[in-house]
């Protein structure tokens, strides 16, 4: 892959690679000792293999010097494995943590296996490191067939690649080590979150030159919602993110905001990390996939247009919902939970106008699975927005708000959205840019499919079900109007639905195993099957 | 120019769909978070409110080391059920020098914005080293190696620095004596001891926490769990809401 650089672009990556080495070593010395002194020792580590790598070809000449009539889809194939290496690492820890709460025994003593410290690891291994190595990877693969031209360059998307899960590694080990900001969804402390800001940067700087390039006139929907995703979510990150270090040489670091300004800022920040990672980014394959397996053009323009500024201009608005009845004014709660509610309504364009697209093509989601992955991935895309809007209702969330009914409906929306989606696009994308005609198995994307919605299923229904006991226990009162029930005897009623959950999670996890699996055996199958296509107009407009 | 008209024009200039998306996007955020910075009407003053000790800080850091946040909140909704569980709802006073807040999200475990002093420090000790000694069906983890791991009190005046930069009203004097102050508040016989009560008041605990020797972690968190609700007495003058 290195040999495909050119001269210029092997130098430049042998500079940043000192640099990054460099980087390394002034955090170890800087920090001496503790977990930024490990982290700096990973960037070192990092940064002298990766120049290694390229010192070592440096001087021979660049394969296919003429590749500039292809896509680059190199950086793509390492995103999407990178991305479902970290899907059955979190899924994995998720299974664990799921273990830990009905075995709570297992930490075996040690600090960095216990719960507090390696649910963050699952929550940022599947959102941010399976998530967001699947959005990199497909974003440069839209964005290069809606365009009809190759990336910017050769160099900068291995950059964004390769700063991101430094970054994501960084944020897992630093938890297990007692590393976090305990803000939710971005836990990271404050090095890694500039050293995040800086590859964001670098992605959207690829994004629009290699939109400046594009042969279309207009820009695809799907690059809109790619667009949204990298420009918001580094504005969000970058205000919530404000911290003061305790000193440079060290990870810990305070917050600017405090008290009822942190919580307003951190929920603006943790509700569109839900907008803008977990919704505009995956609509954005949502608007390329879809259509393009269905082959059936996108329902309505006019839908797309609507739920796009819809979800940009409305999502913003919503964050305070998750501070009903607290000590935040009065006021901003009720604009929360009524920008909510209205939310509804482009979102469910987005899922309307994704279902509609399938009309006059069931026969193909009844016959493809990877298809039927989109779809599924749509109904529960309509599901979880639906579900949000209502728990917005300020009664509602009094009931369903610090129960699991928030945790299964954060696990609806990214194991029956997010990870369907994904699936679907991955299963679409794979034997294309690896130049095969099929996936290895039509089998094995069968029982993928069937192990991941039992999985989901079992998981969201068990929780359904404990949040609602919960909930109601909670405010039960007995006829001499006292509570009827202890904290604990909640707890005690959980243990069902927590063995039930469990299961859940084996299902769901035995699925991306067998995805993982054939789409290894489809790497590893016979090359060159069907070439690389060249700047053809696509069946998606 | 219809609206779709235009729209069709701006689709063909990333630029202008960038400012665009930025525009649409910063509205929300404006409008709500900015008034909260009018710290008067958001926070109510409350004259006994007074800042972590260092060692109650140092708890605290350990609290969020420990990810305990993800189970337990600290929020007291102004719902009846909730106070008559957990006492009177949580004022905004209450976290104003919390950086970062810890209000939470999920209640695996009971709310604890009002466990100060509800415990003995014997109970918090057993419970921190296995919890089902004193909760037989609690699914909280142990965490045996609070006890057997020394505070570490070094930077604590780099910590009260931070803080007073962003507005936590910290003293010279107890930034100059952070470190000693966190042990000597662990050990009220030491000569030091009488500085604390001094810089953080009278009401302040003074004691062994855990029955280690040497101060250590698990002195540091139960110090700072025994005083969580208490560092004002506002909440518990202020009128209860029957909603």
């Amino acid at each position: 892959m290195i040999a495909q650089l050119s001269r210029t672009e092997r130098q430049l990556a042998a500079v940043l690679a000192i640099a990054l080495a460099l980087l390394g070593l002034t955090m170890a010395v800087a920090a001496k000792q503790g977990p930024m002194a490990v982290h700096g020792f990973m960037a070192l580590a990092l940064g002298m293999g990766l120049f290694i790598a390229v010192a070592s070809v440096l001087e021979k000449p660049q394969t296919n010097p003429d590749a500039d009539q292809q896509y680059y889809d190199d950086p793509t194939k390492v995103g999407i494995i990178l991305s479902m290496v970290w899907g059955v690492f979190a899924m994995a820890i998720g299974l664990w943590v799921a273990a830990l709460m009905v075995w709570p025994d297992a930490t075996l003593g040690h600090a960095w296996m216990s719960y507090g410290r390696i649910r963050p690891v699952h929550t940022t291994g599947v959102i941010f490191a399976f998530g967001g190595n699947a959005l990199i990877a497909t974003s440069f693969h839209v964005m290069q067939r809606t365009s009809r031209t190759r990336l910017a360059d050769q160099l900068s998307p291995w950059f964004v690649l390769v700063g991101y899960n430094l970054f994501l590694v960084w944020a897992v080990t630093g938890y297990m080590m007692g590393v976090t900001q305990s803000k939710e969804y971005a836990e990271p402390e404050w090095y890694a979150d500039l050293w995040l800001v800086v590859v964001w940067v670098a992605y959207l700087v690829l994004y629009l030159r290699t939109l400046a390039r594009r042969a279309e006139p207009h820009i695809y929907v799907a690059n809109w919602y790619y667009l949204a995703f990298i420009v918001v979510v580094a504005m969000l990150h970058i205000v919530n993110g404000f911290a003061l270090p305790v000193s440079f040489a060290g990870a810990k670091s305070y917050t600017v905001f405090s008290g009822v300004q942190d919580a307003m800022v951190q929920w603006w920040y943790g509700h569109n990390a839900v907008a803008f990672f977990m919704t505009s980014g995956f609509l954005g394959m949502l608007y390329y996939y879809l259509p393009v397996r269905a082959q059936r053009p996108i329902y309505s323009y006019r839908l797309s247009i609507l739920s796009f500024w819809g979800i940009t201009f409305f999502y913003l608005w919503v964050g305070s919902h998750h501070l009903h009845y607290t000590a935040l004014p009065h006021w901003v709660q009720t604009l929360g939970m009524t920008f909510s509610i209205m939310l509804l309504v482009p979102s469910w364009a987005s899922a309307g106008n994704a279902i509609a697209t399938l009309n006059g093509a069931w026969g193909r989601v009844r016959d493809d699975a990877t298809l039927r992955f989109m779809f599924v991935a749509a109904v529960f895309y309509g599901l979880s927005t639906f579900e949000g809007s209502f728990m917005a209702i300020r009664p509602v969330n009094a009931l369903s708000h610090y129960t699991d009914w928030t945790v299964g409906h954060v696990h609806s929306g990214a194991l029956g959205w997010l990870a369907m989606v994904t699936f679907g696009a991955f299963y679409s994308t794979v034997p294309l840019i690896w130049g095969r005609k099929a996936m290895y198995s039509a089998r094995l994307v069968e029982w993928h499919f069937w192990l991941a919605l039992a999985g989901l299923l079992t998981y969201v229904f068990s929780l359904w079900n404990a949040g609602i006991t919960q909930g109601l226990m909670w405010r039960t009162y007995n006829a001499a109007g006292t509570l009827n029930y202890s904290f604990i005897e909640s707890i005690d009623a959980m243990r069902p639905y927590y063995i039930a959950r469990f299961f859940g999670g084996v299902l769901f996890l035995a699925g991306i195993c067998v995805g993982a699996v054939n789409i290894w055996l489809t790497v590893r199958g016979v090359r060159g099957e069907a070439p690389d296509r060249p700047f053809a107009m696509q069946g998606a407009e | 120019m219809s609206l779709f008209k235009a729209h069709y024009n701006l689709e063909k200039k990333s630029i202008w769909l960038v400012v665009g998306i930025i525009a649409a996007a910063s509205v929300g955020g404006l409008v709500e978070i900015a008034p909260l910075f009018t710290i008067d009407q958001t926070v109510e003053t409350t004259p006994d409110m007074r800042v972590y000790t260092p060692l109650e800080l140092s708890g605290r850091n350990i609290y969020i080391r420990e990810g305990c946040y993800a189970c337990h909140s600290q929020m007291i909704r102004t719902l009846r059920d909730e106070v008559e569980r957990y006492g009177p709802y949580s004022l905004a006073a209450e976290s104003q020098y919390d950086h970062p807040m810890l209000w939470g999200s999920k209640r695996t475990g009971p709310d604890i914005a009002r466990v100060g002093g509800k415990y003995s420090d014997e109970w918090h000790a057993a419970h921190m080293n296995n919890p089902r000694d004193v909760v037989p069906s609690s699914i909280m983890p142990a965490y045996p190696w609070l006890a057997e791991t020394a505070l570490n009190v070094s930077d604590l005046d780099a910590h009260l620095t931070a803080l007073r930069t962003l507005g936590v009203p910290y003293t010279d004097a107890m930034i100059e004596n952070a470190s000693a102050d966190a042990l000597a508040q662990a050990t009220p016989d030491s000569d030091a001891a009488s500085g604390v009560s001094e810089r953080y008041g009278e009401a302040t605990n003074m004691r062994r926490f855990s029955s280690q020797d040497t101060v250590t972690e698990l002195d540091a968190l139960i110090s700072y769990l025994q005083i969580l609700g208490q560092m004002t007495q506002a909440a518990y003058t202020t009128e209860p809401v029957g909603n």
